[in-house]
């Protein structure tokens, strides 16, 4: 197995999304992260396989060198599945917008999480249709003026770490794109969990919705309304890493170590890895101002693989069966011969 | 009187009753019998649109036509010669297909008030639909059951299912079938999981006989004696089956897995249920979210390198058509099967049409060529599905595979063939070192490589997005011309290794029939009628409708007429007018959701000799 570095998995394609837009990060992270990923595989980069459907984030696959699959609007999930239950060896990522996965792509998005297909979704959440210039998007915040919401949007949105949880996604992260470290241990961490890993990054549109996540984005306040957590670790935030997280009776609350005889010892742990949804949940759900985003791996447990479950099964009928070759199956059953 | 044994060159049997009557497995019993004891043979079977229609109504009839003969069978038969009635309701569908000769067994239990206001009936069924003529036999099936199994230990609801073999006891007596293929299969059911249900299905069957025998059900019973096919192992089989069975023959040949995505759907769900009964033999298939995903799925696939498919019907295909254009712009080898059925829309899902073809020919944005075929019965649809994949393979294009309901779920009696008879199947698999450069082609057929995740050095791009031979996106107009230019000559050179069109009788001359798909049999049987009226006419039908067979203007253009019949509007004669506007081409059409009747395509030819 050959030994990669980021130079092996840029294309000769020059990149043309807008200056400043949040996709450059995303791609950054995974020209940077996929090196690892072949490496703790074992694999060679062939079997990396990008797939996107349409919409701004989708044009990845082409400053990828690896083999790609641009395809159409909202089926990548689709077409990633079919990759995978073909060829299981395969390292599949998917590039999707917030349009893309959650409203074209809405169905194949909750039923790869039901069969818990491995493969790694990159949801890049702008809350904005970029590529058709400014159309309010499934995650764009209730009452949000765009051109096709002149007055406002009059329907919720999505949060896509509910609608993962609420299907018993096995895998969610979540990231910001000015926070490329942390973009990379996500992917990592999708690379090495076996079934449908979902990583939301929050990345920012510079057109059409500058600022998208800037409340809790930007440099200056991310340490107070935001929080990283990681498995193991003390669910404490703030840039005086003096704030935590605790279970108030069945709600989360923020509380101050060292205010009301809150010692560090109060704060929860972080356990990606229990299969514990109810507060998997809760820390999904969570936005500031009430409570800072959650970021990090939210959610990481075991369940068997769609792949797996199919090879399993022609192995085990193959293994079984009499019939080998077409010619013993047209001769099996009911056959009479004329003489 | 006198009780004759005669003989009889064809016999056509209908059974119906309630969709919850056993009437589909009393049929193909009654056929698989008959196709073991060595006869031609054409069945069809005619479902109600409802699973469970309310009890009695006609809505709720289900029907199983039989064809037997002493010689090969072209179609399941216009009108019948015997109908069995379970209930008021099954004798007023079906009163319309009996022969004047026709004999009627009805069970006379069903036949109470009840029954027969819930059939519409105000009086004498029999008068009410002008058939008190026919030789008419009212059997209290129901109770002679009840009497059969009384000490069975059964509850009444188990024995009351076992009225259809009575049934089909009757009927082995009428139509002199011995009951051992019926106890074999009773055996083979029961064995497993309900040993004792084996001997009360082998008695009632037996008294159903034993009883037609003693009350001399018909005055004569039939004999039609086997007729002389091809020496060989045989089998009865169904077009759905037949086509899962050629795609998994075609995996075999090319030495690609096969992986089929596909939603369940009228009439085309059986592919996919055969389909997943063969995992042995390396298929993967997939019972995806929706039809989108059904393709979608295989077109990851086979970008993966499997000989992917997808099998759906016109409603199915509708929701298909933007990824259709993606298998078209990515060149991938792909199968699509349309399993027609009436449309538009939802339609009548269980009647069989003819009339996606405008569909499959122009149903996609942009130019969007790719190539069609028809299989044409159902022992055919496992050559059709064969070359289907490997045109696909071959070629690196799509291909829509045209079945019809009539096709799918009819079944006719097959000589099992051998693998080693069929040609190779040579996947244009990527050789040497990249860079790939996946829109650069072979000369002779314009057909690119096939290179798939895992191949050193191949890595490359595909999508929707036009793009130059390299690979790279381009918007250039010229290359978008000459792209575009070259998907078409693409399909247009499969012609090149596809057979010429065949005719059938005099190669040039005053009248040539044209069919394509599953108006086959019943063509065929129309054309030999007139034949054997003296009248002088030529026949061909068409398995490959994108591209056509290369010979196909010079046979057309050496007739002074071409009669087109097809069970739509007439979408295959305006394909080839537009074609070939030269040619005097004349319609005949039927878009009843039901397949032409022997009889009406003998009048409607004979109307232009």
């Amino acid at each position: 197995m050959a030994k990669y570095t980021l130079k092996d998995f840029k294309s000769d394609q020059e990149v043309r999304w807008c200056p400043g837009c949040g996709d450059y990060a995303i791609l950054a992270a995974l020209q940077k992260t996929l090196p690892q990923v072949c490496e703790e595989k074992g694999i060679d980069k062939e079997k990396v396989v990008v797939v996107s459907g349409i919409g701004c984030s989708s044009r990845l696959p082409y400053y990828m060198n690896t083999y790609a699959f641009h395809s159409i609007h909202g089926r990548a999930t689709a077409i990633a599945t079919g990759i995978k239950v073909a060829n299981p060896e395969l390292s599949v990522w998917q590039a999707s917008g917030d349009g893309d996965a959650l409203a074209i792509g809405g169905n194949h998005f909750i039923h790869a999480l039901r069969r818990n297909i491995d493969i790694n979704i990159m949801l890049f959440n702008n809350r904005i249709y970029g590529m058709t210039k400014g159309q309010y998007s499934p995650t764009s915040p209730f009452g949000m003026i765009t051109k096709t919401s002149p007055y406002g949007t009059v329907e919720a949105p999505f949060n896509p770490g509910e609608l993962v949880l609420g299907a018993k996604g096995t895998f969610f992260a979540r990231g910001l794109d000015n926070d490329l470290p942390l973009c990379q241990e996500i992917m990592l961490a999708s690379s090495r969990h076996h079934g449908t890993s979902v990583m939301e990054f929050r990345t920012n549109c510079v057109i059409f919705n500058n600022g998208s996540h800037s409340e809790v984005s930007d440099k200056e306040v991310r340490a107070d309304r935001t929080i990283t957590l990681r498995a193991g670790e003390k669910m404490i935030f703030g840039k005086n890493r003096d704030k935590g997280l605790v279970l108030d009776g069945w709600k989360l609350k923020v509380v101050t170590i060292g205010q009301d005889g809150v010692t560090e010892d109060d704060i929860l742990t972080h356990d990606p890895k229990a299969d514990n949804l109810g507060l998997q949940m809760m820390l999904a759900q969570m936005n500031w101002p009430e409570y800072p985003l959650a970021l990090g791996v939210i959610r990481d447990v075991e369940a068997p693989t769609y792949e797996d479950g199919v090879c399993a099964q022609v192995d085990r009928v193959a293994e079984k069966s009499k019939i080998h070759s077409v010619d013993a199956l047209l001769r099996s059953g009911s056959t009479w011969e004329v003489k | 009187m006198q009780h004759k044994v005669i003989d009889r060159d064809d016999v056509v049997i209908r059974f119906a009753g309630d969709s919850g009557d056993g009437m589909q497995l009393t049929g193909s019993l009654f056929a698989n019998m008959s196709a073991i004891y060595g006869n031609g043979l054409s069945t069809f079977p005619d479902y109600p649109a409802e699973i469970r229609a309310p009890k009695g109504t006609v809505a709720g009839v289900s029907g199983f036509q039989v064809h037997i003969a002493n010689r090969k069978v072209n179609t399941p038969g216009d009108y019948c010669d015997m109908l069995v009635a379970m209930n008021p309701a099954a004798l007023k569908a079906n009163a319309k297909w009996l022969k004047r000769t026709a004999l009627v067994l009805v069970n006379q239990d069903a036949f109470d008030d009840n029954g027969l206001k819930k059939a519409g009936f105000t009086g004498n069924p029999f008068e009410e639909l002008g058939i008190e003529d026919r030789t008419i036999l009212v059997v209290p099936i129901t109770k002679l059951t009840e009497n059969s199994l009384a000490d069975s230990g059964l509850d009444i609801a188990s024995v009351h299912k076992c009225k259809n073999m009575f049934t089909l006891g009757m009927a082995c007596f009428i139509y002199n079938r011995p009951l051992e293929y019926i106890y074999n299969y009773i055996e083979g059911k029961f064995s497993k999981k309900h040993p004792e249900m084996i001997a009360p299905n082998k008695k009632v069957v037996t008294d159903g006989f034993n009883y037609a025998a003693n009350i001399q059900a018909e005055a004569n019973t039939y004999h039609v004696a086997p007729a002389h096919p091809e020496k060989g192992i045989y089998r009865n089989i169904t077009g759905n089956q037949a086509l899962a069975w050629g795609l998994i023959a075609a995996s075999e040949k090319a030495g690609r897995p096969l992986f089929c995505g596909s939603y369940p759907i009228t009439p085309a769900t059986g592919i996919l249920e055969e389909l997943a009964l063969h995992k042995n033999l390396g298929v993967k298939t997939m019972q995806t979210e929706d039809e989108i995903a059904g393709i979608c799925s295989a077109i990851g696939a086979s970008f993966a390198g499997d000989l992917a498919v997808t099998t759906t019907s016109g409603p199915g295909l509708s929701l298909k058509s933007e990824a259709l254009g993606l298998a078209v712009m990515t060149e991938l080898p792909l199968v699509v099967v349309d399993v027609q059925r009436a449309g538009p829309c939802t339609g009548m899902p269980t009647k069989t049409e003819q009339s996606d073809l405008n569909e499959v020919l122009y149903g996609r944005n942009g130019e969007s060529p790719l190539v069609v075929m028809a299989a044409h019965s159902p022992a055919d649809c496992f050559d059709r599905a064969f070359e289907a994949a490997k045109v696909a393979l071959e070629h690196m294009v799509p291909v829509i595979l045209l079945s019809e309901g009539f096709l799918g779920n009819g079944s006719e009696p097959w000589r099992v063939p051998s693998m080693a008879d069929y040609p190779a199947i040579t996947p244009r698999i990527a050789e040497g070192e990249g860079p790939f450069r996946p829109y650069e082609r072979d000369a002779a057929t314009m057909a690119r490589r096939w290179a798939f995740p895992g191949m050193k050095g191949m890595e490359h791009r595909v999508g929707g997005l036009e793009k130059n031979h390299a690979g790279v996106l381009s918007n250039d107009p010229a290359n978008h011309e000459l792209m575009v230019r070259e998907r078409a000559r693409k399909v247009a050179l499969v012609a090149d290794s596809l057979p010429d069109l065949a005719v059938d009788g005099p190669e040039s001359g005053d009248v040539l029939v044209v069919g394509w798909g599953g108006t086959y049999g019943h063509i065929l049987s129309a054309v030999e009628e007139l034949r054997q009226d003296g009248k002088t006419l030529s026949r061909a039908h068409f398995d490959y409708i994108c591209p056509l067979p290369k010979n196909t203007e010079a046979v057309l253009s050496r007739f002074r007429k071409i009669i087109v019949c097809e069970l739509n509007s007439g979408q295959f004669a305006s394909y080839l007018k537009g074609q070939m506007p030269h040619l005097d081409i004349v319609s005949c059409n039927k878009v009843q959701g039901q397949t032409f009747l022997v009889r009406d395509l003998v009048e409607a030819i004979s109307k232009e000799l």
